[in-house]
């Protein structure tokens, strides 16, 4: 195989993007090696096995991720501001939706949430890590590498085009010939194991690891659903990996699962995409609900109204989300039955929807709203998730659905769920926790402006794109034509403030990290669970006396009480996990075997996967056992975190 | 010695010859009785499941103290889990056939 | 060995708080293979009958390499127990002879697929067959995969057994594994019911 062939050639937006590449990495290189920070890097972050460390990594890929996703996003406005544009041609508008997509809700979303839970979850329920800390960073590095791999296909190869649903035939071998496609399955597939993994880990750490006193229903809301959350991710995902498996096998070992010849059946990849996909949806909005809630309680000033029934809400979410699959494609023509029972259960789901939209409404009433950053992107979210929610209840009608299908009023109304439920929750938790994990405060002012940019232009960007679905705009197509033109363009003026609204939060990181004012406790905000009763900076072992729970807001109750949940007598040595490379390179090793497969290198890709066995099994027979932190150690780093 | 008795894996043996016998019924209510074809399938899927439960509680110590509801739940999680998939895809893709 | 018969009371596997959290790990991985096989096993259902110009099951399959399969399995997932059972005694040596018997066994199963396949192969049916094949091929296939794991990890344990001896570590990856045998032969018993017995009577 020749270097064009291997490269992407013939597009100057690509050829931007190469040299973009070769200049970022260049410069990451140049200024580890100035500052000699590779060693930093590796002691520190690579190898690290810390679930605060893993999940300020997880938070910052996320944001890469989202910086590029949006990329593609405001290329796809361009494109669709004007009638016949000719910004981007079909093939690469293809290439970009399917990106776009793609990478929002694996490598955006997820990380972004699993980021934040991994910082939060041990904090809130007084653990000193997670239950397999090894495992964590497993898990993170095949996210990273899988995200890696998904990126690189746009200049190595060619970028999958068959839409982030990939349905087949369109994206089996015949109708997508090339690696294209093979990057979409093989980087999902890396990154899927590790969040299987992270499923298994976040509950065993959360069903084991409780601070005592700590039972099920004294947990914080944001634990319970993440609790939830993992519950679905492992009865989910694996359905993602043997259908992403099954298509595998279908391109490159030639089996008949979705392909037209052989009696394969390509409605089937439908049928399983969404048995996961629809699970997804509430892997990814379930922890935004608990996010919410947190910050809504302690901004609010108040208990969370109702918080058993809002428990009770998100199971009930949880559970039905596995019997709606079939709502994503009521036009198959499963028949009038089937289509009648999937609408029915959908509809369902509105219920404790519904029911977690009024326990918010009932704990802002008549409480003293402190209209913080973080606050805001809460308040924010309930009118716009509301009118998402209610326009997808428009969409589970069957009949109707065969109107709004594949239509822009489709586009937007995922669109009001996504961003107003998981994006919004991603900035408001990042907010919100940022001084836990930073050691200061994001500026509020500048948040504010980020905030007021990003929700006017996520409005003007989707709400008229209802309108352009019911005017009969259907989902991927590159050209427009002049009806459409007036509402396009105010959709695309408003992509561009979201554009300037994320520009504006990136850049209060950096403003922040120069002039905001360290913390000098480890509870800005008042706050009302566990995570707050913890220094600022968190020391490595997070409690040094892991506290005594006896409700769900327990920090409140100690500082009502007038306690810290410190007691130097009560410190005692604690163990620790060592730090290792292995998962790093582990992940690495898979990552050169997929990108083998990609290109159907069948024997290179066998090694990687004996290499990657090899590993395991090293792993089988290494029994390192951690080591302690002094009591000494413990009370020396308390007294200077306290100022005792 | 009450020990004694322990040392006798009373629970793996009941299992292993009632696993074998549900075997042995179930592939001679497939092969060899003369059942409607219906029958067949109820019967002999009923059976694969007793097996299921029984190598789930006299094997793999399911209820075992000590390990809280996890593993039960799971399981109980995971079957419904299991029945939704295949009863769900049937449904779903038999195209009003069925 | 003997301390732990004394205080008999919680197996040496569960005594440890970070073997507790890796059993019920385990567990809760094992309910996520249940959903992995699950969509195996639709997506085999829903294909059921596509077999286009490759020949039927029902010319294929026997009853009794079948069978013979299926009581192999059986067997091992027994002597497995067993060697739990020895293990929770304390008696290392009988513990690591059921764990070869059951390592033969679990080798002779994978023995029969590998030639049933192979038969297979030569009669016209292959994993390009069709779909229906393509089904047969990767959800038998998994199964057999798994079990391929299982032996590997068994062969890693017993080297580790006679390293170490049963020590808290040991007996908890014993146990684990235990638990993957055993439900590698539930999954079996869905295959040979749904997949074997069903195709032989339709």
């Amino acid at each position: 195989m020749s270097l064009d062939e291997l490269l992407v050639t013939g597009e100057p937006l690509i050829y931007a993007g190469m040299v973009s590449i070769v200049l970022v990495t260049g410069a990451i290189i140049f200024l580890l090696t100035y500052f000699k920070k590779w060693k930093w890097l590796w002691r520190e972050w690579l190898t690290t096995v810390d679930h605060k460390k893993i999940g300020i990594m997880y938070i910052l890929s996320a944001l890469a991720m989202l910086f590029r996703a949006g990329t593609d996003a405001l290329m796809i406005r361009t494109q669709l501001a004007f009638p016949d544009m000719n910004f981007l041609n079909a093939q690469h508008y293809d290439e970009i939706f399917t990106t776009h997509g793609t990478i929002m809700i694996f490598f955006m979303a997820m990380p972004f949430l699993i980021g934040l839970m991994n910082i939060v979850v041990p904090l809130q329920i007084g653990a000193r890590d997670f239950a397999f800390p090894y495992l964590n960073a497993l898990s993170f590095w095949s996210f990273f590498f899988g995200a890696m791999l998904f990126n690189i296909s746009f200049v190595i190869g060619g970028a999958p085009d068959a839409g982030w649903t990939s349905y087949t035939p369109l994206a089996g071998d015949i109708m997508s010939e090339g690696p294209g496609q093979n990057f979409y399955l093989l980087a999902l597939q890396l990154s899927g194991i590790g969040t299987l993994a992270t499923g298994i880990n976040l509950m065993v750490t959360i069903l084991k690891m409780r601070a005592p006193g700590m039972t099920l229903f004294k947990m914080p809301i944001f634990t319970w659903s993440t609790l939830i959350t993992m519950f679905i991710i492992v009865f989910a995902f694996p359905i993602l990996t043997v259908a992403l498996a099954l298509m595998t096998i279908d391109r490159i070992f030639g089996s008949h699962f979705f392909t037209l010849a052989g009696e394969g059946l390509p409605m089937m990849w439908a049928n399983l995409f969404w048995m996961w996909g629809h699970p997804e949806v509430y892997i990814v909005i379930l922890p935004a609900f608990g996010i919410f809630s947190e910050v809504i309680a302690t901004f609010a000033r108040k208990r969370l109204f109702g918080y058993s029934v809002m428990v009770w809400s998100i199971i009930l979410i949880a559970g039905l989300s596995f019997l709606v699959w079939v709502h994503h494609f009521f036009t198959m023509g499963a028949g009038a039955f089937v289509n009648s029972v999937f609408s029915v259960t959908t509809m369902a789901i509105a219920i404790p929807t519904g029911v977690k939209i009024f326990n918010w409404l009932a704990t802002l009433y008549k409480s003293r709203i402190r209209t913080t950053t973080a606050m805001m992107w809460a308040l924010a979210f309930i009118p716009s998730f509301t009118i998402g929610g209610i326009t997808g209840v428009m969409l589970g009608m069957a009949a109707a659905d065969y109107q709004f299908h594949n239509s822009y009023f489709l586009i937007a109304h995922f669109h009001y769920v996504l961003i107003a439920g998981t994006v919004f929750g991603c900035f408001a938790g990042l907010v919100y926790w940022y001084p836990k994990m930073f050691g200061h405060k994001l500026n509020e002012r500048i948040g504010k402006w980020s905030f007021w940019l990003f929700v006017i232009g996520f409005h003007i960007t989707f709400l008229p794109q209802y309108f352009l679905g019911l005017d009969g705009m259907p989902r991927r197509v590159f050209h427009i034509v002049p009806e459409w033109f007036n509402l396009n363009v105010l959709s695309t003026i408003g992509a561009f403030g979201m554009g300037l609204g994320f520009a504006v939060f990136v850049y209060n990181i950096y403003y922040s990290y120069r002039y905001s004012p360290r913390e000098q406790n480890g509870d800005p905000w008042d706050g009302r669970t566990l995570e707050w009763a913890t220094p600022t900076p968190v020391p490595e072992y997070n409690f040094a006396v892991v506290p005594n729970v006896t409700s769900h807001d327990a920090y409140w109750d100690m500082k009502a009480k007038g306690e810290t949940g410190y007691d130097e007598s009560k410190v005692e040595p604690i163990h620790m996990p060592n730090s290792t490379g292995q998962p790093f390179v582990m992940s690495a090793i898979m990552f050169f075997a997929s990108f083998a497969l990609v290109f159907e290198w069948i024997w290179l890709a066998v090694a990687g996967l004996i290499a990657v066995l090899v590993t395991m099994g090293m792993r089988s027979f290494d029994y390192n056992e951690g080591h302690h932190i002094s009591a000494d150690e413990i009370k020396r780093t308390e007294r200077s975190a306290r100022g005792l | 010695m009450a020990n004694q008795s322990k040392n006798i894996p009373v629970k793996h043996i009941i299992g292993y010859v009632t696993s074998v016998v549900l075997t042995l019924v179930a592939a001679w209510a497939a092969l060899g009785s003369n059942l409607p074809v219906m029958w067949i399938i109820i019967s002999i899927f009923a059976l694969a499941i007793l097996q299921a439960v029984i190598q789930l509680f006299l094997f793999m110590h399911l209820t075992e103290r000590g390990m809280g509801h996890a593993p039960w739940n799971m399981m109980f999680h995971g079957a419904v889990v299991f029945a939704i998939l295949i009863a769900g895809s049937l449904f779903t893709m038999s195209f009003g056939f069925m | 060995m003997n301390a732990y018969k004394e205080e008999n009371a919680t197996p040496l596997e569960y005594q440890t708080e970070e073997n507790q959290m890796t059993i019920v790990g385990f567990w809760i991985f094992l309910a996520a293979e249940m959903a992995l096989f699950g969509t195996l096993f639709a997506t085999y259902a829903v294909l059921f009958g596509r077999t286009a110009e490759a020949p039927p099951p029902a010319e294929l399959f026997t009853a009794g390499t079948t069978l013979i399969m299926t009581l192999l399995l059986l067997t091992s997932s027994f002597t497995s127990g067993i060697a739990i059972h020895e293990m929770r005694r304390g008696a290392q040596k009988g513990m690591m002879t059921w764990l070869i018997i059951t390592l033969v066994l679990g080798l002779s199963f994978l023995g029969f697929e590998i030639y049933e396949f192979y038969h297979y192969a030569t009669l016209g049916a292959t994993l390009t067959s069709s779909a229906y094949w393509s089904a047969f091929f990767v959800l038998a296939g998994t199964h057999g995969v798994h079990v391929t794991f299982g032996i590997g990890w068994l062969i890693l344990l017993l080297i580790q057994l006679k390293q170490r001896g049963i020590t808290q570590v040991t007996s908890r990856k014993i146990f684990v594994l235990g638990l993957y045998w055993h439900f590698l032969d539930v999954i079996w018993i869905f295959i040979f019911t749904g997949v074997y017995l069903i195709g032989m009577v339709i």
